[in-house]
């Protein structure tokens, strides 16, 4: 599953198109319904009928199903993994995008070809790659064993697998942004006297903070939401190595409709929140972005 | 000297930028960096800042060799072709950016950011940030923030490039001032040569990464000593056979060679308003271009097209005219060098025709 991030940019400029290069009300009625009734079908609806199938059974049995124990620590695995994958791939996505933008070396396209590598192979595969390497019939297999280390059917397994299927998210959402800023902000204040760290810290960061944020928060989405990478090192032991999308399929494949629906509305929850997130950050990212005035300027 | 740059080169790939390039600058003065777009100015420039390394050749500031120093040590200032301000940060803050980075205690920095700010007529804008500012004003932040760790050497790229002609004018008028003020060593880019001519103490002209000439404004345009800088400087028309030109048929060197003659050493008129009307021949006037002070003309010359000058004061031509035209002087350009030759018919009021 590829999961480029899409930014909507709502202009202005759309609105002020002159009459006669613009649709006619009829094409534009069309259009509009065609979208908005596709959006309900397959966005809307599916995500209402979560809702509607966790609380069929009363509130009772959805509360049940959250404060179950089971639920409670795939919860907590949930989020202890994105804890622990999503600076990773910040710092990651930072430096290859770092790397990338500012110097000339050479195998910067192979560079720029494996990044999105994740998003081009299936996540089962990149679950299973995993167990290959670190598995009991491994190539590392015996030397883990020997020493008593357990990665795969374990918290390092997941962490593992989820950081590689989200690792794109900030590089990719940072090159062409800082491509397009190029280095003479950083040339200045090399001239000006600062150095590598005080250079990040001042001007780099700085400029591309809402970028970061925004590949963060998709970076973290996604790191809560990973199944079948995840599902393929994890293993499947209740209360121990179950995600809340593993979970929610164990409940599901047992027929606990309610209970299964009632986690999955936790997972939609969360989603909306990082939408919502992500939103204010896109509005705050326009309301600041000094291109806009700075041809009036004059 | 001040500085002092030897033999030095820089490659991209296999484009050369820079060519065995050699020159020295006494302190104070005010240099232009003179060439065509992609001549190697910019790359020039940025080796002397440390932001490039040159392939070969010694950088010497105040007599010690700076190639192996960081640009962070080397105190310069170096202002950018589109200002590079730092977006997020207000006025008062990017001028101050050097010397908060140098740890200056807080009451030093408000005092030499204030002073900066008047010096550029900036007071009132420091809470500003740089998307709220016009060209002008922008220019002369990035000024004054290469200013203020008070470097020893200034060096601009192409410091007007993206700036609107009249406010280009009035800005290269106020940072001359400025500079002979601070008396501060400075190099600035440009491909205007009107720019260079204006600014500059001493102008280095700069063609395909070789150095063609270094010298004063006067100097290198009376004396062009490169073919390159004959036709660069000026708006020269070419001759291909000076020979064909009246002065010039028994000169020596005019056989063979090609020529380039300015508008100022053509006079244009009725045979009434030349000097010497003997040294004068006939020339047709195919178009006139109003150029505000001046007119230009486009005259044909037998199988030559000249351009020349003529004062607004003047009776007017018309085009299709006939007039008289006196070559005054023109330079033989052959294949490295350029040679004035006067008109010789000129110097003798009284020529003998045989």
């Amino acid at each position: 599953m590829a999961g480029g991030a899409v930014t909507v940019q709502l202009s202005e400029k759309a609105a002020h198109r002159p009459k006669h290069i613009t649709e006619s009300v009829g094409v534009r009625i069309v259009l509009i319904s065609i979208a908005l009734l596709f959006l309900v079908l397959v966005v809307l609806l599916p995500l209402l009928s979560v809702f509607i199938e966790a609380f069929k059974k009363g509130a009772d049995v959805y509360f049940a199903a959250l404060r179950d124990p089971d639920a409670l620590s795939a919860l907590r695995l949930t989020l202890t993994t994105a804890i622990i994958a999503v600076p990773l791939n910040t710092v990651f996505g930072i430096a290859a995008a770092w790397a990338i933008s500012k110097f000339r070396f050479r195998g910067k396209n192979i560079l720029i070809t494996l990044i999105d590598l994740p998003f081009a192979v299936s996540p089962v595969i990149s679950g299973l790659v995993f167990v290959l390497l670190f598995g009991a019939q491994g190539f590392f297999g015996q030397w883990l064993q020997a020493h008593d280390i357990k990665l795969i059917f374990a918290l390092p397994g997941i962490v593992l697998a989820t950081t590689f299927v989200t690792f794109p998210f900030v590089a990719r959402e940072l090159i062409p942004l800082m491509q397009a800023q190029g280095v003479q902000e950083e040339e200045a204040a090399a001239s000006l006297g600062a150095r590598g760290f005080q250079i990040f810290w001042r001007v780099t960061l700085p400029n591309i903070k809402w970028g970061l944020l925004y590949g963060v928060i998709l970076c973290n989405a996604r790191a809560m939401g990973e199944f079948g990478a995840v599902s393929v090192v994890s293993g499947h032991i209740r209360g121990e190595t179950n995600t809340l999308p593993l979970h929610i399929e164990i409940l599901y494949n047992e027929y606990q409709f309610a209970a299964s629906f009632a986690v999955a509305s936790l997972l939609v929850m969360l989603a909306v929140l990082t939408l919502i997130v992500k939103s204010f950050i896109e509005w705050r990212t326009n309301a600041k972005s000094p291109e806009r005035s700075a041809d009036d300027a004059h | 000297m001040h500085i002092e740059v030897r033999h030095l080169n820089k490659s991209f790939g296999s484009h050369a930028a820079v060519q065995d390039v050699s020159f020295q600058i006494e302190r104070g003065k005010l240099i232009g960096l003179l060439g065509p777009s992609g001549g190697g100015k910019s790359t020039l420039l940025r080796m002397l800042a440390g932001l490039e390394t040159p392939d070969s050749g010694d950088i010497y500031i105040n007599g010690k060799r700076v190639n192996d120093v960081q640009p962070q040590l080397r105190g310069i200032g170096f202002v950018f072709q589109n200002y590079a301000l730092f977006k997020h940060m207000s006025v008062f803050d990017n001028i101050a950016f050097g010397l908060t980075i140098r740890k200056t205690s807080k009451a030093e920095i408000k005092a030499r950011v204030g002073e900066l700010l008047d010096l550029t007529g900036l007071r009132g804008f420091e809470h500003r940030y740089p998307h709220q500012l016009s060209g002008g004003q922008r220019q002369r932040v990035a000024f004054a923030r290469a200013l203020a760790p008070r470097p020893e050497l200034l060096l601009l790229d192409e410091p007007f490039a993206a700036i609107d002609a009249k406010v280009r004018k009035e800005l290269r008028t106020w940072l001359k001032q400025l500079i002979s003020t601070l008396g501060i060593t400075s190099i600035f880019v440009t491909h205007d040569q009107d720019e260079a001519v204006e600014v500059a103490d001493e102008m280095l002209i700069v063609q395909q990464g070789r150095l063609e000439q270094q010298g004063s404004p006067v100097h290198i345009y009376t004396d062009p000593q490169t073919a390159f800088v004959a036709g660069f400087i000026g708006h020269s028309s070419v001759v291909e056979q000076p020979a064909s030109l009246r002065g010039f048929e028994n000169t020596s060197i005019t056989a063979g060679a090609r020529a380039l003659v300015r508008p100022e050493f053509v006079e244009v008129g009725r045979e009434q308003e030349i000097q010497f009307p003997s040294a004068a021949e006939k020339g047709q006037v195919r178009h006139i271009f109003f150029r505000g002070a001046h007119l230009e003309l486009d005259i044909q010359v037998g199988d030559n097209r000249l351009s020349a000058h003529r004062s607004l004061d003047q009776e007017p031509l018309q085009p299709g005219d006939e007039v008289s035209v006196l070559i005054h002087r023109l330079y033989v350009i052959s294949d490295e060098s350029a040679t004035m030759v006067e008109n010789p018919l000129k110097v003798d009021p009284l020529p003998v025709h045989i």
